[in-house]
């Protein structure tokens, strides 16, 4: 919610600066207090949601066929970012690709989402017994290391996708309950939460109207970061030949596959690893526009 | 005093044990019949029964509970199972791939440490306010960039296009330089994050005004008032870093191709080699809960606020 | 004090601006003042006055977005604001030292007391090591604290506020600087800490002839304590002089209106006494509230305390930190359970209430925080916040609530524009009036107030007050209202109850206790009380003095 507040904030000014173009001070400042690094955090996930939506607006080639004899081209004006060694047009399959990577990586959020603040919460507000229990269940998942977590649970699923970012959502599910607990227990020490029971207020209701919008906005930031994070993880295990089968265009795979050109075709591997980082970093940087807000 | 630090113990103790029935459940006692896979391939050419002796031999007919008792009671043993794969000792692995992948580790952590260190001072003490700035958005981007990928980079510019690091037989040192370069960047950022907030937080702090007062100079102030106070919280992420460690180490060492134990983990679950991965699993949640609880019981040693109150308290 | 003597601190025209964002805004406007060899300057005004801006200005530790705009600032006849950052260093701490205002975190936590003090020997070093450990002994010994040996061994967590304070001002007098600004440096202490740190300050100036700079908003500590008064509102001066010029015939509206506003014992009108034949509204009796420490040991935070309030009358809880003023009215809330002892309000007992029925017990008692800050739902506009009680009783329609809240802010003194607001958008003041309001709202009989004053500037912390005895004449609302200042509590109160220790020391009438019947004990916080100087605190100084001693 709090993203869209920033967003629409965000709009709002650019609105405002156009129509008083006459101030030549007044537009200066807007311009100089515009958040480029954030608007182009938000362009950047905006492109590749619209990747994932509508591909085939953005690129005519198919990621999956290539074009005999057109082989690890250097890229040009037919081929913004070259060709694979079996004539793919490398720009074709970032796109194409982009559907997994998010879907992935949402699918793994949630995961940890849900079941992470679930946990969190009933932890949190119950206190006693429930409390000590599910936060030393959380310790043992924390106490292995993530990835290894993530191989233990594919070899038990199996390798795909979705059993891939099942594997990232399960290891995510220690964070969530850890931040949602700790906020849960941080706003229910507030005077307000303490005052609204004073008033007479039943524990539903103030959990309802208090402890869980107050706690919100550093789970949202959290979740924008656990998203980055799981765009990484997925990749990795794709990379490492754990997630989707090939030709899938997944960009894990993709700069697996591009490892094998290492000296002869750079942008085999250069291109789709700077797409996850600038997706990775522009995810990071709405969460921390997210959680300054709350503050 | 004592009672705090026996009652730590056995909570370590206690998570391990449920870490390790954690991957017993997911590793042995699901579905998914490693010994089949492996020996009703129709290369090795077994009969039904041949397959039903090997299956014995490696017990894994036999009732859960009893399974689960037996390999509790090796693992105590240090007795890991048997690689299907190898065929060898799970143990004997693990001792021919333990020490490299230690040393990389160790260097690799130590890279780190140095870079957070860096970073973290440069971002409050570097003249420009558009360099601090830029210094302080460096770990960001570090925490951004897919391992994996970045090794490869690292591979690219250093080996192919300037030839720096050789990668056809290369020294035993050269070969350690690009894996630790590339072990370092995502242990550092997070080191260098805290590190920054800290700094940060505590230069607002009414002491270090007071130390101004006092005539202190910048430097002064950083490394006498700051600096300790930053430094301290940042243990608490130790156990968050060797995780970090460790994920890094099974990327590093499949893309660099090095042996240790990241290589071992991965061929383990390329073949489903279960044993192998399993006792990688528990010996790493080990080395975690006792890098946590040695945090936990250092730390009163390191800041007198804590010390005090469980030495007054007895 | 020769008037042909240099001034140690002139101050001329000073203007001090912050930036926000692209905003710069101009805090201090053309402030010009003098400090005279061995003098003591009082800096008063509410918050946002500008007097921590210009005091920090003096030492050179303006906040980093802070900036001297206009005007010169001459320390002994030399003129430092243009002064780099390390020209500045050579003289803080040797010529102009500071005495902070938070003694809890203004020591670092992780070095010794010992390190800390001999810190400001090494930097303008010219002892060595063992002269200098030696030096830090003498000054432990000279701000009176016992044990320097040990002292200087142990950590700041380990001292007590108090101690704390005397550390910081055995760093500030240490080269005998001087200058020593002291900012607030007795407000986050006990008044009867407060008048021993001040008394310290006192003495050491007059041996070292050192010249002091007191910030503070109170004030009493300023007619007390000072030789000259400066009195600043919105960042401009609106009157200076000698301090008993200053307190005897004000010039400016404000400065009289600060001087009618701030409790003391000389200003506060005696309430007419209680007739007797009220109902009584609330019991207390043997009230034991056990605490059990994280290390398995029990500790008793109130100890058999007894008292009755009639109704419609206000009752005073006072005591310093730790006498266990606070956990008794929050076991009169129904926030904890009594260890033992009975808590009466009308013919329920509070302790014997469990989950539902003590949901609907809150009806009858309603709880005021101090800090209007915390209370208040950050994300809840002022009408959500007073609606909330009635939704969790009655379920009265929507258009009758919004009548009573409506009702009720009115009641309160606020405008109906504040109904859409958010807490943040509002004044303290007004944040109290919204707690106030909320807590009025489902007509309790008893309202417990927990220092509900004490955060807020004496001249809105007079309005306030003035609100509630307004609220309490025309409702006949019965008040318990918690306090560690004395001189609130005797304008306000009909009975009182001292609390020392988790012990009830004193209890009675306002008259009661304030007389000299009262306990040792209750007699020392009286007579800590600031203001002693004021202009009509002769009558009741002697008052209390002519009583026979016990």
């Amino acid at each position: 919610m709090t993203s869209i507040d920033t967003f629409a904030h965000l709009t709002s000014t650019t609105a405002e600066a156009s129509p008083r173009l006459g101030k030549r001070r007044g537009v200066l400042k807007t311009l100089r207090n515009f958040p480029y690094g954030l608007a182009l955090a938000w362009l950047v996930l905006t492109l590749v949601l619209l990747w994932a939506i509508v591909p085939w607006i953005f690129t005519s080639y198919d990621p999956l066929q290539g074009t005999p004899g057109g082989q690890l081209k250097a890229p040009s004006a037919l081929h913004l970012l070259g060709t694979d060694s079996l004539g793919r047009d490398l720009f074709a399959r970032i796109v194409y690709g982009a559907v997994h990577s998010l879907s992935g990586a949402v699918a793994a959020v949630g995961v940890g989402l849900v079941v992470g603040s679930g946990i969190g919460l009933i932890a949190g507000s119950v206190r006693g017994r429930v409390d000590e229990v599910l936060m030393r269940l959380v310790d043992v998942l924390l106490s292995i290391p993530t990835l290894l977590l993530s191989l233990s649970i594919i070899i038990l699923l199996g390798f795909g996708t979705l059993n891939a970012a099942i594997a990232v959502g399960a290891t995510a599910i220690a964070g969530f309950a850890r931040l949602m607990r700790s906020e849960v227990v941080r706003v229910r020490n507030a005077e307000f939460v303490e005052a609204a029971f004073g008033s007479g207020g039943t524990f539903g209701k103030v959990l309802w109207r208090h402890i869980l919008p107050n706690s919100l906005t550093s789970v949202v930031a959290y979740t924008a970061v656990q998203f980055g994070w799981a765009i990484l993880q997925i990749s990795t295990l794709g990379f490492l030949g754990y997630g989707a089968p090939p030709p899938t265009p997944e960009w894990g795979l993709l700069i697996a596959e591009g490892r094998n050109y290492l000296a002869t075709a750079w942008w085999l591997t250069a291109a789709p690893g700077l797409i996850v980082v600038a997706v990775v970093l522009s995810a990071n940087r709405i969460s921390q526009s997210i959680g300054r807000s709350a503050r | 005093m004592t009672r705090y630090v026996i009652g730590r113990i056995g909570q370590a103790l206690l998570v391990l044990w449920a870490a390790f029935t954690l991957s017993f459940i997911l590793l042995q006692a699901m579905p998914g019949d490693a010994v089949l896979i492996k020996f009703l391939n129709p290369e090795f050419g077994l009969s039904a029964d041949q397959v039903a002796d090997i299956r014995a031999a490696y017990a894994v007919d036999s009732n859960i509970v009893v399974q689960y008792g037996n390999t509790l009671v090796n693992f105590l043993r240090g007795d890991f199972g048997y690689s299907l794969q190898a065929g060898v000792p799970v143990s004997a692995q693990l001792a021919t791939n333990l020490p490299p992948t230690l040393r990389l580790a160790g260097l690799g952590f130590l890279a780190a440490t140095l870079l957070a260190v860096f970073i973290a001072f440069l971002s409050s003490m570097a003249p420009f306010a558009w360099l601090r700035n830029a210094i302080q958005s460096l770990p960001s981007l570090f925490i951004s960039v897919p391992v994996f990928w970045l090794a490869i980079m690292l591979i690219q510019i250093f080996s192919f296009r300037f030839r720096l690091v050789s990668v056809i037989n290369p020294g035993p040192w050269e070969s350690l330089v690009l894996p630790v370069a590339t072990l370092a960047v995502p242990i550092a950022a997070p080191l260098a994050q805290i590190l920054i907030r800290n700094i940060d937080e505590i230069r607002t702090r009414p002491f270090v005004a007071v130390a101004r007062a006092k005539g202190a100079s910048e430097t002064r102030l950083l490394w006498r008032h700051v600096a300790r106070n930053a430094i301290l919280p940042t243990l608490t992420i130790a156990g968050v870093l060797f995780g970090e460690l460790i994920a890094g180490a099974v990327v590093t060492e499949t893309v660099f191709g090095l042996n240790g134990i990241g290589g071992l983990t991965e061929k383990a679950v390329g073949n489903q080699d279960l044993s192998v991965l399993q006792a990688v699993v528990v010996i790493s949640a080990a080395a975690f809960v006792t890098i946590n609880l040695a945090v936990d019981l250092a730390y009163p040693l390191l800041d007198p606020r804590l010390r005090n109150r469980s030495g007054a308290a007895a | 004090m020769s008037i042909s003597a240099n001034p140690v601190l002139d101050v001329r025209d000073l203007d001090i601006s912050y930036s926000h964002g692209d905003e710069r805004s101009t805090v201090v406007h053309g402030v010009s003042f003098t400090v005279e060899p061995g003098e003591v300057v009082a800096l008063v005004g509410e918050s946002g006055s500008g007097k921590t801006s210009t005091a920090q200005a003096v030492i050179g530790l303006l906040a980093g977005n802070g900036r001297i705009e206009r005007g010169s600032i001459h320390l002994n006849g030399e003129e430092i604001s243009r002064w780099s950052a390390r020209r500045l260093r050579s003289i803080r701490g040797a010529v102009v030292s500071l005495v902070p205002q938070d003694p809890g975190s203004s020591l670092n936590p992780v070095l010794t007391i010992g390190a800390q003090v001999r810190e400001i020997l090494e930097i303008h070093g010219r002892l060595d090591r063992r002269e200098a450990d030696r030096k830090v002994i003498e000054l432990l010994t000279n701000v009176g604290l016992s044990e320097p040996e040990l002292r200087a061994r142990q950590y700041p967590h380990e001292l007590s506020g108090g101690m704390k304070q005397r550390v910081l001002i055995a760093i500030a007098i240490a080269l005998r600087p001087a200058l020593i600004i002291a900012d607030e440096p007795t407000s986050a202490l006990d008044v009867t800490v407060q008048r021993r740190i001040l008394d310290l300050i006192d003495d050491l100036r007059r041996e070292y002839g050192t010249s002091v700079l007191l910030v503070t908003h109170d004030l009493g500590v300023a007619a007390d304590r000072s030789d000259k008064i400066i009195v600043l509102q919105g960042g401009r001066i609106q009157e200076q002089g000698k301090t008993a010029d200053v307190l005897a015939s004000p010039q400016s509206a404000y400065t009289r209106k600060l001087l009618s506003d701030a409790p003391s014992l000389a200003a506060a009108k005696p309430r007419p006494p209680l007739k007797p034949g009220r109902p009584t509204a609330l019991t207390v009796s043997n009230l034991v509230q056990d605490f059990t420490l994280p290390t398995g040991r029990n500790f008793r935070a109130v100890d058999g305390i007894s008292f009755s309030v009639a109704r419609g009358t206000t009752h005073a809880v006072v005591g310093e930190s730790g006498s266990g003023k606070t956990t008794t009215i929050r076991s009169i809330a129904g926030f904890q359970k009594p260890t033992s002892g009975e808590i009466r309000i009308g013919d329920l007992d509070v302790a014997s209430l469990r989950a539902e029925a003590l949901r609907q017990f809150r009806r009858k008692v309603q709880l005021v925080y101090q800090n209007p800050w915390a209370s208040l739902d950050p994300r809840q506009t002022v009408q959500a916040i007073v609606e909330e009680p009635m939704l969790n009783f009655d379920s009265l329609p929507r258009t009758e609530r919004e009548a009573r809240v409506r009702a009720i802010i009115e009641r309160v003194g606020l405008p109906a524009t504040v109904l859409s607001r958010l807490p943040h958008a509002l004044s303290g003041g007004q944040r109290q009036r919204v707690a106030i309001a909320r807590a009025l709202v489902l007509e309790p009989e008893v309202v417990v107030l927990d220092e509900a004053v004490s955060a807020l500037d004496v001249t809105v912390q007079a309005q306030i007050l003035e609100l509630l005895a307004e609220l309490q004449r025309d409702l006949g609302l019965t008040y318990v209202f918690v306090s560690h200042d004395l001189a609130v509590v005797r304008q306000i109160a009909d009975t009182v109850s001292v609390l020392h220790n988790g012990r009830q020391v004193d209890y009675g009438t306002v008259d009661e206790v304030f007389s000299s019947t009262s306990t040792a004990y209750t007699r020392e916080l009286i007579e800590a009380i600031p203001g002693r100087k004021f202009p009509h605190a002769e009558t009741s100084r002697q008052f209390i003095k002519a009583g026979p001693l016990s």
